[in-house]
């Protein structure tokens, strides 16, 4: 299966910038269905970039973040070459990672 | 069915007749005038917001608002719309159960021909959108058709809008009276107001482009058609054209028609038309 | 003033006992004519979505016995429905106003 994080980081100089896109139907579980009926809460609940072993970016999530989440940071540190790797965890356990070199 | 499109060419012709009896000051009522129409339109608009280069117009909103257009720029990295173009990609190549594919069903494979579509049917009398045409291409092979407004008609015109950009729309009017028909009567759907709000098209997209309807900037109707399908946040999802235009109308609390109904076509045909050389730039993202 | 108040809420307090005689067969008659309104906006390709939501308050109203409201409903249907014809018809000639030329 397709992974559901397109990431991409560039180093200039000091700082690295960060671009995520990840697919994720982010439910809060306060909308309704054609039918009427909650669509239960399905979301991200830990968002993590890890760099050099350390965590440089953490984000705990709820319901309010939409569809889709698009993120964009920067951290200090990283250069050409190095890993930056991405997980997540949603509140129904699943998990994904993906992994991208920074430019 | 046979009966609604007698009425809606009795209704038309009758409109048409009115049209060339009324007596408009300084107007030649006389004749269907496409290309007058889409100078006068491009005018309009270049001559409005003069600071836009022409084929900036297709970008909407985001060439009306500089903090729009620069959070647009940052988005286009890594744009809403990649999951449904990817999906569009799949889909497209996958063949149908009788063995068949899209590609047998349009010009040089489907790829890079968005910017023909929608075009006036000689056969039929009508014209036909790229949604319609899919649409029968699935139909046509024995697999049952996607509905307008949901996210695999727009996965796949998405991925045939892809395969298009840059290119200039190419619409083309035949010398055929019953395309000129359908050109004006898209034309007139385009500015008669309707529904509750009283509104057109043109009331927002020819009156006050550029300004805001509630949070919302407002595009200009030159270019308008040219990033379709959309990532619409407001949707967290793609869109069709037949969806935008069902929505619209039913935010202005009009009764929606149904998708590809005559009227939809026919406006789709005018708005395409009258931007014929502005680039295609679907799938494209707004607000 | 304050007497004139009185007597204004008396006279106008009394109208709904009036109306309270209202009938299922009332309530038919106005719906239908609303129903006939919106059909005709209809063939003009022209209805509203408020026009049928009165309509369905009409016949929510009527099925729980209240016919005033539904009468009431119906009579609200019935002018936005006019009203959506109007506009399909005037608007034959006054979308020329708008256009670009």
């Amino acid at each position: 299966m397709a992974s559901t994080i397109r990431v991409r980081a560039t180093s200039s100089s000091e700082t690295t910038e960060v671009q995520a896109l990840i697919q994720h139907p982010m439910d809060s579980g306060f909308v309704k269905d054609s039918k009427g009926e909650i669509i239960p809460p399905h979301f991200i609940q830990k968002l993590t970039f890890e760099h050099d072993g350390k965590s440089v970016f953490v984000a705990d999530w709820g319901g309010g973040i939409s569809k889709d989440p698009y993120v964009k940071f920067s951290f200090k540190g990283g250069k050409k070459g190095d890993d930056l790797k991405v997980s997540w965890v949603d509140n129904k356990g699943a998990t994904d990672t993906a992994t991208t070199k920074i430019q | 069915m046979i009966m609604r499109s007698a009425i809606h060419f009795a209704a038309a012709a009758i409109a048409l007749a009115l049209a060339f009896a009324a007596v408009l000051p300084g107007v030649a009522a006389d004749t269907i005038d496409p290309v007058a129409d889409a100078k006068a339109f491009r005018k309009f608009f270049t001559d409005k917001f003069p600071k836009v280069k022409l084929e900036d117009f297709v970008n909407g909103p985001y060439s009306m608002d500089e903090d729009l257009h620069r959070q647009w720029e940052v988005k286009e990295q890594f744009p809403p719309y990649e999951f449904s173009l990817e999906m569009g990609k799949e889909m497209f190549s996958k063949p149908f159960k009788n063995g068949k594919s899209y590609e047998d069903c349009f010009p040089n494979k489907g790829i890079g021909i968005r910017q023909n579509y929608p075009y006036f049917d000689e056969k039929e009398g009508k014209v036909v959108t790229l949604e319609l045409a899919l649409n029968r291409c699935r139909e046509a092979n024995g697999e049952p058709p996607f509905s307008y407004v949901k996210d695999e008609m727009a996965a796949l015109t998405a991925y045939m809008a892809f395969t298009s950009r840059g290119k200039p729309f190419d619409i083309k009017i035949p010398n055929d009276p019953r395309a000129l028909e359908a050109y004006q009567n898209g034309k007139e759907y385009f500015y008669t107001r309707r529904g509750q709000l009283n509104f057109s098209c043109a009331t927002c997209h020819v009156q006050i482009p550029g300004e805001r309807i509630r949070a919302e900037v407002l595009a200009p109707a030159l270019g308008i058609l040219n990033a379709m399908p959309i990532y619409r946040s407001e949707w967290s999802g793609m869109g069709t054209t037949s969806r935008r235009f069902t929505t619209c109308n039913s935010q202005i609390r009009g009764v929606p028609f149904n998708p590809q109904d005559d009227e939809y076509r026919n406006v789709e045909y005018y708005l395409s038309y009258v931007s014929n050389g502005l680039p295609i730039s679907g799938p494209g993202a707004r607000p | 003033m304050r007497n004139l108040l009185i007597a204004f809420l008396l006279l106008f307090g009394s109208v709904p006992l009036v109306l309270a005689a209202s009938s299922e067969a009332d309530f038919k008659a106005a719906y239908a004519a609303a129903e006939a309104a919106n059909k005709e906006a209809g063939s003009l390709r022209n209805q509203w979505t408020v026009t049928a939501a009165a309509l369905n308050a009409a016949k929510k109203a009527a099925d729980a016995g209240d016919f005033d409201k539904a009468i009431a409903s119906s009579k609200e249907a019935e002018a936005l429905a006019k009203a959506s014809i109007f506009q399909a018809t005037s608007e034959k000639e006054a979308w020329k106003a708008l256009e670009i030329r």
